[in-house]
C-alpha cells in the first residue's frame, strides 16, 4: 500500500459522500420502502420552510431528536463500558468502507487516481477482522447495562456473531481461489474479464472450436456466477452480523423489549442504528465490489471504456469521465443491492435463537466448506481440460 | 470447594456452575399487550418455571353491571374483548332476551348472526396480524391490518362505531341495516380475500415461519379439556367444538359452514385453524347478504315498547310514546325474577353471560365466562420446557384480551 497525497481529495470526497450522506438517507429508504411494500404513505411530515421533499427531511429531524434527548445511565452499570460501547460499534462500521473500491484506476494530467481510501493486499481480511470488532460493542453494551434483558441479548449477540464469522469467512474462500488474490481492487479488474457458459461444450468435443452459439454465450467473471452458493451464504452471513431481521435476535423487540441497547437513549442509542445502516450500505458495496463487478461496466471493461472517449475529449477527460460513469455504475449496483436487502428485511419474521444457531452451524458451516472442496475440484478439472 | 452451593445453582455441563435466571416480564412489556406479568425462570433460554399472574386490567366490571339499567351494561360489554365488541354485546342481550323470554324478529337475528360474524373476522385478523408482526414480519401484518379496517368501515356503517360497537340491544338492534349496506360489504369482502391471499403467500408456507410455530406451545387435548379451554385452541387440538354447532342459537342452524380441525395442538395448527375459522366466517357473512336483502324494509327490533323503546322520530311527535320512552330510560326495562346463563362462541371461545334479576330494572348479579381467563391459565404448561422465544407465538395465539381476561 503507497500513500499518495495527490489521491487523498477526490477519494476521501467520495468516501464522505458515501458513509456521511448514505446511512442518513438509509433511514429514508427504509421508512419509504417498507412503506411501498406496505401499501402505506411513509415519512412525510417534517418539513422546513413549508418544504417536505418527499420525506427526506426526517434524517434531519432524527438527528436534532437523538442530539437534545437526555442521556441517561442505568442504574448500577459501568459507566465506562456503557460510554464506549456505542463507539466500538459504530467505529468498525465506518472504517471498513475504506478498502471497498469504488472506482478503478485513472491517469489524468500527470496524478494517478486509484478510487479506493486503502488499497490493502489482504482487503477483505481487514474486513473480517474490522467485522468482528462490532460485536465487541455489542457485547459490551448488554453486559455493562446490569440489566437481565440486556445481559440475555449481549448473551445472544456474542454466540451470533462468532457462529456466523466462522461461515462467513469459510464462504468467501471460493472466491479468493477463483480469484487468486484478497485485494479488493484486484478482484474489481479480474471481474472485467468474460467467460464463455458452453465453454465445456467444445472441450468435450461436441461442438468444433470457434462454434459462433458456444462463443456467443458470454457471461461477466462476476463473484456471483463463479460463485453462486458463495455469494447466498455470504450475503447470509453478512446479515447475520449486521444484526438486522430476520437474525435481529439479540434486540428482538417482542421478547428482549431492545435486547444490548435496552438501557441506551439520544445519540448513543442512535449511534448503535447509525452503525446498522452503514453496515447495511458497507454490505450493499462488499457484496457489489466482490460479487456484482465491483465499478465495471458489464462487457467493457476499463481500457476499452477509456478507449472509447479517447478520440473525441483526449486522454485527460476520457478518464475522468470514465471515472464517473465507474463511480455511478457502482452507486447504482450499491442501490439496487440495498434495495434487495431492505426487501428481505421487511419480507420475513425472525428466527428463534436456536434457530438461528442450528442455519449457521448445521447448514451453512457444510455447505461452505463444500463449496470450496467443490470449487477446488471445477478449477482442477477446467485447468485439466484447458490445459 | 466444599462449601455447599446455593440451592438454584445446578451443576452444568463440564462441572460449570450455573444460575437460574430469574426474569421479570411485564406487565408492561412489548410481548404482554393487554398487561400480564409473567415470572419466568430461566437456565440459558430455557424456560425452566413461568408464573402467570392477571389482573392488571380490572375494572370491576361485573360490579358495575348492578349498579345501572340492563341498558347501561351494554356499552360495558363493548369493552371487554375489544376486538370484537359485537360479540360481547350480543352474548349479553341473549342472556336478558332469555330471562325477558322474548325473541326478535328474523331480520333483526340475521342482522345479528352478520354483525357478530364481522366482527369475528376483524378479531382473528389482528390475532393473525399481530402474531406476525411480533415474529417481526411488519408486513403481513399491515396486510391484515388493512382488511381489518375494511371490516371496521363496514361495523362502522352499521352501528357508526369502530372498536366499541354497542351496537346489539335488548330485543333488536341499536338501527336497522342501512340502505347500500349489501353492495359495499360484498365490494370490501372481495378485497378482504385479496389481502388474505398476499397475507397467505407470505406467511404460511414461510420456513421461518412456520419453525417458529410448529411444535411450540403444545396442549394436548387431555389438557384442553381438564383446563376447559375452548374456541380455536380446543379445536386446534383436535375438538370440534363450536358453541354455533354443538348449541346454534340465533341463525346458525340455517347457515351451512365447516368447523375446522387441528391434529396436534401446537401454535402452527392454532394460526390454521384460526386462518380457516375466518374464512369461514367470511362465508357465513355471504350467506347473510341475500337474506338481508330478501327482508329489506322489515323491523330488526322486537314490537314491544316495556323492552324496545320506540325511536325518536316517534318519540318527539306523540304522547304515549314520550312516556314510553321516558319509562324505559328512567327505570329500565323489568325483567322478571330469575337466572338464566347464555354462551356465544366469540372469537376467543365461549362467552357466558349468567345473570340473575330480581324483577327490578338494574340486574342483581351479572357474571361473565371469560374465554380468555380460561385459556390463560394452562400458559405455563404449554411453556415450560420451552424456550423464552416461544412466548411470543404461543401468548399471540392464546390471544389473551386484558379487557375480558381481567374484566
Amino acid at each position: 500500500m503507497e500513500f499518495d497525497l495527490s489521491k487523498i481529495p477526490i477519494t476521501l470526497f467520495i468516501f464522505s459522500l458515501i458513509v456521511g450522506l448514505f446511512s442518513p438517507i438509509m433511514t429514508w429508504v427504509e421508512r419509504k420502502q417498507s412503506a411501498l411494500m406496505q401499501d402505506r404513505i411513509g415519512a412525510n411530515r417534517a418539513e422546513i420552510l413549508g418544504i417536505r421533499a418527499i420525506g427526506l427531511l426526517h434524517p434531519v429531524a432524527d438527528v436534532i431528536k437523538m442530539i437534545t434527548k437526555e442521556d441517561t445511565f442505568p442504574l448500577g452499570g459501568s459507566k465506562f463500558l456503557h460510554n464506549i460501547a456505542p463507539m466500538i460499534a459504530a467505529i468498525p462500521a465506518l472504517i471498513s468502507f475504506a478498502v471497498i473500491p469504488y472506482g478503478g484506476h485513472y491517469q489524468a494530467w500527470g496524478a494517478d487516481w486509484t478510487l479506493v481510501v486503502a488499497d490493502l493486499d489482504y482487503g477483505v481480511l481487514y474486513l473480517l477482522a474490522i467485522g468482528s470488532i462490532a460485536a465487541y460493542g455489542s457485547i459490551i453494551a448488554g453486559w455493562a447495562a446490569n440489566n437481565n434483558w440486556g445481559l440475555l441479548g449481549s448473551i445472544r449477540v456474542s454466540a451470533q456473531m462468532i457462529s456466523y464469522e466462522v461461515c462467513m469467512g469459510i464462504s468467501v474462500v471460493g472466491l479468493f481461489m477463483v480469484f487468486g488474490t484478497l485485494k479488493m481492487t484486484d478482484m474489481g479488474i479480474a471481474q472485467q474479464e468474460t467467460f464463455r457458459v458452453l465453454g465445456f461444450v467444445e472441450h468435450l468435443g461436441w461442438a468444433q472450436a470457434g462454434t459462433a452459439w458456444v462463443d456467443f454465450v458470454k457471461l461477466p467473471m462476476w463473484g456471483i456466477f463463479l460463485q453462486p452458493l458463495g455469494f447466498f451464504m455470504f450475503m447470509t452471513a453478512l446479515i447475520a452480523e449486521n444484526k438486522r431481521p430476520p437474525f435481529d435476535v439479540p434486540e428482538g423487540e417482542s421478547e428482549l423489549v431492545a435486547g444490548y441497547f435496552i438501557e441506551y437513549s439520544g445519540m448513543k442509542f442512535g449511534l448503535f442504528f447509525m452503525a446498522e445502516w452503514i453496515e447495511v450500505v458497507v454490505i450493499a458495496g462488499l457484496m457489489t465490489a466482490m460479487f456484482l463487478g465491483g465499478w465495471s461496466v458489464p462487457y467493457i471493461p476499463d481500457a476499452t471504456l477509456v478507449e472509447f472517449f479517447r478520440g473525441g475529449v483526449g486522454v485527460n477527460m476520457a478518464n475522468v469521465f470514465a471515472m464517473i460513469i465507474h463511480v455511478l455504475i457502482f452507486f447504482t449496483k450499491v442501490i439496487s443491492m440495498i434495495f434487495f436487502l431492505q426487501l428481505i428485511r421487511w419480507s420475513l419474521p425472525r428466527f428463534r435463537y436456536d434457530q438461528v444457531m442450528d442455519l449457521g452451524w448445521k447448514i451453512l458451516l457444510p455447505l461452505s466448506i463444500a463449496n470450496v472442496a467443490v470449487t477446488g475440484l471445477i478449477m482442477l478439472l477446467v485447468k485439466e481440460v484447458t490445459g | 470447594m466444599a462449601e455447599p452451593v446455593k440451592k438454584a445453582r445446578t451443576e452444568g455441563k463440564g462441572g460449570l456452575h450455573t444460575d437460574i435466571q430469574k426474569l421479570n416480564m411485564g406487565p408492561s412489556h412489548p410481548a404482554t399487550h393487554g398487561t400480564v406479568k409473567f415470572t419466568v425462570e430461566l437456565d440459558g433460554e430455557t424456560i425452566q418455571a413461568m408464573d402467570v399472574a392477571v389482573g392488571y386490567l380490572h375494572r370491576g366490571f361485573e360490579k358495575e353491571c348492578e349498579s345501572g339499567t340492563y341498558y347501561q351494561a351494554i356499552p360495558y360489554t363493548d369493552r371487554l374483548n375489544y376486538n370484537s365488541a359485537i360479540l360481547a354485546n350480543l352474548g349479553y342481550c341473549m342472556a336478558v332476551e332469555k330471562l325477558l323470554e322474548i325473541e326478535i324478529p328474523d331480520r333483526g337475528e340475521w342482522a345479528r348472526v352478520l354483525a357478530g360474524e364481522l366482527s369475528r373476522v376483524g378479531d382473528h385478523l389482528t390475532r393473525l396480524g399481530a402474531a406476525c408482526l411480533e415474529l417481526a414480519a411488519m408486513t403481513p401484518f399491515l396486510y391484515g391490518i388493512e382488511a381489518r379496517e375494511l371490516i371496521w368501515d363496514l361495523q362502522e356503517m352499521l352501528c357508526g362505531a369502530r372498536v366499541t360497537s354497542n351496537y346489539v340491544r335488548i330485543g333488536g338492534l341499536q338501527r336497522n341495516i342501512p340502505d347500500g349496506f349489501e353492495d359495499r360489504c360484498e365490494e370490501s369482502l372481495k378485497r378482504v380475500d385479496e389481502l388474505l391471499v398476499d397475507f397467505d403467500k407470505i406467511v404460511t408456507a414461510n420456513r421461518i415461519f412456520v419453525d417458529r410455530f410448529r411444535g411450540t406451545g403444545v396442549l394436548s387435548r387431555e389438557d384442553c379439556v381438564a383446563y376447559s379451554v375452548t374456541g380455536p385452541l380446543l379445536r386446534a387440538a383436535g375438538i370440534p367444538y363450536d358453541l354455533r354447532k354443538a348449541e346454534p342459537y340465533s341463525k346458525y342452524d340455517e347457515i351451512d359452514f365447516d368447523i375446522p380441525v387441528g391434529t396436534t395442538g401446537d401454535n402452527y395448527d392454532r394460526f390454521l385453524v384460526v386462518q380457516e375459522e375466518l374464512m369461514q366466517s367470511i362465508r357465513i357473512i355471504r350467506q347473510c347478504l341475500p337474506v338481508l336483502r330478501k327482508t329489506k324494509g322489515q323491523p330488526v327490533d322486537i314490537q314491544d315498547p316495556h323492552i324496545r323503546w320506540p325511536g325518536k322520530n316517534r318519540v318527539y311527535g306523540r304522547m304515549e310514546e314520550l312516556i314510553q320512552q321516558f319509562k324505559g330510560v328512567t327505570e329500565g326495562i323489568k325483567v322478571p325474577a330469575g337466572e338464566a346463563y347464555v354462551a356465544v362462541e366469540s372469537a376467543n371461545g365461549e362467552l357466558g353471560f349468567y345473570i340473575v334479576s330480581d324483577g327490578s330494572g338494574k340486574p342483581y348479579k351479572v357474571r361473565c365466562r371469560p374465554p380468555s381467563f380460561v385459556n390463560t391459565q394452562p400458559l405455563s404448561r404449554m411453556l415450560v420446557g420451552g424456550l423464552l422465544a416461544d412466548i411470543i407465538p404461543t401468548f399471540d395465539m392464546v390471544n389473551m384480551i386484558g379487557g375480558e381476561c381481567d374484566r
